[in-house]
C-alpha cells in the first residue's frame, strides 16, 4: 500500500454567490488546488466530485464530466452523492484508489449552488436527505430533525441551549480572518439565544447558513511526489465510513451518532492512532448540536460530556483540542457537496502552517476530519498527519 | 412529479389502514418491528414479515416545533412534529394541538390528518 499525500488544496469564498454556476465555482477551487500542488493537468487520472442538490438547484444531472471539463482535465469523472457527506465519500474512494495503486494523481472536490433558490425551496431541497415517506411527508425539515436530536440529547444527558450557543460563538471567533468564510464576525451567546427560532430548541444562529462554494484537493501517491519533486508534507493516513438507519424513528437512540463512531474506529485503526493522539479536528457542525454529537463519536469526550466542551474552553482555539479552527460549517459556511473536501483543505493548511489559525496548532501532528450526511445516516472520517 | 393516481405501494396501504383505525407494523419471528414497504427485517435478516396490529397509543420520545418549513408546509407553521414510541416501532408525525402542551413522555394515538398548505394527508398524533 502506498502512502497518500495531499499535494494541493483550493477553495472559493464560501458565501452568497447566487449567480455563479457550480461548474464555475468548482473550476475556481480545482484550478487553485492544481496550482497549489504544482501538478500538470495532463497527469490527472480522475476527478471525483461531490454534489448534493444540483438536480434540483440547477436542473443539472450527470455533473462529473462537467466538473472535469471545468478544470480543463481530460479524465474520467464521477459525481458522488451522500447528502452533506458527498465530497467526504468522494475523498474516501480517491484515497483508496491511490493507496491501492489504481492512480497516482486524482482531483477530489465538490461544489454546491444553493442561494439561487428561495429559502423555502432550499429548505425542501435539504430535506430530501431525510426519509421521504416517513419524515419529509410528516413535515420534518433538516433543522427539525437535528432539533429532535437535541431534545433527545438534553432529555438523556442534560445540557442546555446555552451550552450549544457556546459552540456557535467559538466557531464564529475562529472564522474571523478566514478569507474563505461566509461570516467573519464574532457573535455572543445572547445573539444565539435571542435569534429567531427555526426548529425548537434550535435558533437561526444554531444553524449553518445557506452557502454557495466549492473546494478541491489534489491527492498524489508518495512515489509520484518523490519522482516529481512535489512538496506534500501532509498525508491521509486513515479513512473510515459508517452508516445508520435513514429515519430517526428507526434508530435505537436519537442522542448519539454511531455511524461516526464506526467511521472513526476504522480511520483510527488504519492510521494506527487513538482519539487521544488527535491534536485538532474539523467536524460537521451543520447545527450546534451536531458538533456535540461529533466530538463524542470521535472519542474526544464521553457520551453526555461533549455538550459542555466549548463552554469549558476545551475545544476553543486556545484549548487542549481545538475544533473547527476554520469557523466550521456554522461560520465558514456549508455548500453541502463541497464541505467534506473543504475540511481537508483547511486541515492541510493548518498542518502546513499557512492557515490564519496555524499558530494555535504549531506543534500538532495529527488532525481529523468528520463529515456527516443527513442526520448522520452517513459519516466519513479521515486522519491527516504531517511530517515536520 | 409522480403521475396522478400513482401510489407508493406499501406506504400508502399503511396510511390507509391507519386512517381506518387499523394501523399495523411488520413483525419478524424474532419480534423485531419495522414499517412498510419492507421485504427483509433490517435487524436480523428474516424474510418472514407479518402484519401485526399497532398499539393504540405510544409515548413521545422527542419533538420539535418547526418555524421554518418547506413549501409543502408553508401555511402550517409553527407546527410540532414528534417521534413517538409504540413498542416494536416508532412513528414520526405532527401534533396538531396546542404547541405549548407538547413534551417528551406524553401519550399519543396515531391518526391521519392533512397539511393546511396542500391538503395532502400526513401522519399525525392525537394527545390522549
Ligand atoms: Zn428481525
Amino acid at each position: 500500500m502506498t502512502n497518500v499525500r495531499v499535494a494541493g488544496v483550493g477553495l472559493t469564498h464560501f458565501g452568497r454567490h447566487p449567480e455563479r454556476t457550480s461548474r464555475d465555482l468548482f473550476a475556481e477551487a480545482g484550478l487553485a488546488a492544481l496550482d497549489d500542488a504544482g501538478v500538470d493537468r495532463d497527469d490527472v487520472e480522475g476527478v471525483y466530485y461531490g454534489n448534493f442538490m444540483g438536480a434540483l438547484a440547477e436542473h443539472q444531472g450527470h455533473q462529473g464530466p462537467l466538473a472535469a471539463e471545468a478544470l480543463g482535465v481530460d479524465a474520467p469523472a464521477t459525481r458522488y452523492e451522500s447528502a452533506c457527506a458527498s465530497s467526504g465519500v468522494a475523498l474516501r474512494q480517491a484515497v483508496k484508489d491511490v493507496r491501492n495503486g489504481e492512480a497516482d494523481v486524482l482531483v477530489v472536490g465538490g461544489a454546491e449552488r444553493m442561494n439561487n433558490l428561495e429559502t423555502a425551496e432550499s429548505t425542501e431541497a435539504l430535506a430530501i436527505a431525510a426519509d421521504e415517506l416517513y419524515e419529509v411527508r410528516a413535515g420534518v425539515t433538516f433543522p427539525g430533525a437535528y432539533a429532535m436530536m437535541a431534545n433527545a440529547y438534553f432529555e438523556e444527558f442534560g445540557g442546555s441551549h446555552e451550552d450549544l450557543a457556546h459552540v456557535a460563538v467559538k466557531n464564529h471567533e475562529n472564522a474571523v480572518g478566514n478569507e474563505h468564510a461566509q461570516y467573519q464576525k464574532e457573535i455572543t451567546v445572547e445573539d444565539v439565544l435571542e435569534s429567531p427560532p427555526v426548529a425548537e430548541p434550535l435558533n437561526l444562529y444554531d444553524a449553518c447558513p445557506v452557502t454557495d462554494g466549492a473546494s478541491a484537493v489534489v491527492l498524489v501517491s508518495e512515489d509520484y511526489a518523490n519522482d516529481h519533486d512535489v512538496e506534500a508534507p501532509v498525508a491521509v493516513t486513515g479513512t473510515g465510513q459508517g452508516g445508520d438507519n435513514m429515519a430517526l424513528q428507526d434508530r435505537d437512540d436519537m442522542a448519539t451518532s454511531p455511524a461516526a463512531t464506526d467511521a472513526a474506529a476504522e480511520a483510527y485503526a488504519e492510521a494506527g492512532v487513538t482519539a487521544a493522539d488527535v491534536d485538532f479536528a474539523e467536524v460537521h457542525d451543520c447545527f450546534t448540536i451536531a458538533e456535540v454529537l461529533a466530538v463524542e463519536s470521535l472519542g474526544f469526550f464521553e457520551t453526555g460530556e461533549g455538550v459542555a466542551a466549548a463552554r469549558r474552553g476545551v475545544t476553543t482555539r486556545d484549548g487542549d483540542l481545538p475544533v473547527n479552527l476554520s469557523g466550521g460549517l456554522k461560520a465558514k459556511g456549508h455548500p453541502v457537496g463541497a464541505t467534506g473536501t473543504s475540511q481537508v483543505a483547511e486541515l492541510t493548511r493548518l498542518l502546513r502552517g499557512d492557515h490564519h489559525n496555524s499558530e494555535y496548532v504549531a506543534a500538532a501532528d495529527v488532525a481529523v476530519a468528520h463529515n456527516a450526511g443527513g442526520t448522520v445516516a452517513s459519516a466519513v472520517v479521515h486522519v491527516l498527519e504531517v511530517e515536520r | 412529479m409522480t403521475a396522478p393516481g400513482v401510489r407508493d405501494a406499501g406506504y400508502d396501504d399503511f396510511v390507509d389502514a391507519l386512517a381506518e383505525g387499523e394501523g399495523y407494523y411488520l413483525e419478524c419471528e424474532n419480534g423485531h418491528g419495522t414499517l412498510p414497504p419492507r421485504r427483509v427485517c433490517p435487524h436480523c435478516g428474516s424474510r418472514e414479515l407479518v402484519e401485526t396490529a399497532l398499539p393504540e397509543t405510544g409515548t413521545i420520545d422527542s419533538y420539535t416545533v418547526v418555524h421554518v418549513a418547506a413549501p409543502a408546509f408553508a401555511d402550517d407553521v409553527p407546527y410540532a412534529v414528534a417521534v413517538a414510541d409504540f413498542g416494536a416501532v416508532r412513528l414520526t408525525g405532527q401534533l396538531q394541538s396546542d404547541l405549548d402542551a407538547v413534551e417528551t413522555g406524553l401519550t399519543v394515538a396515531p391518526r391521519v390528518g392533512k397539511s393546511e398548505t396542500t391538503g395532502e394527508r400526513l401522519l399525525t398524533f392525537e394527545l390522549r
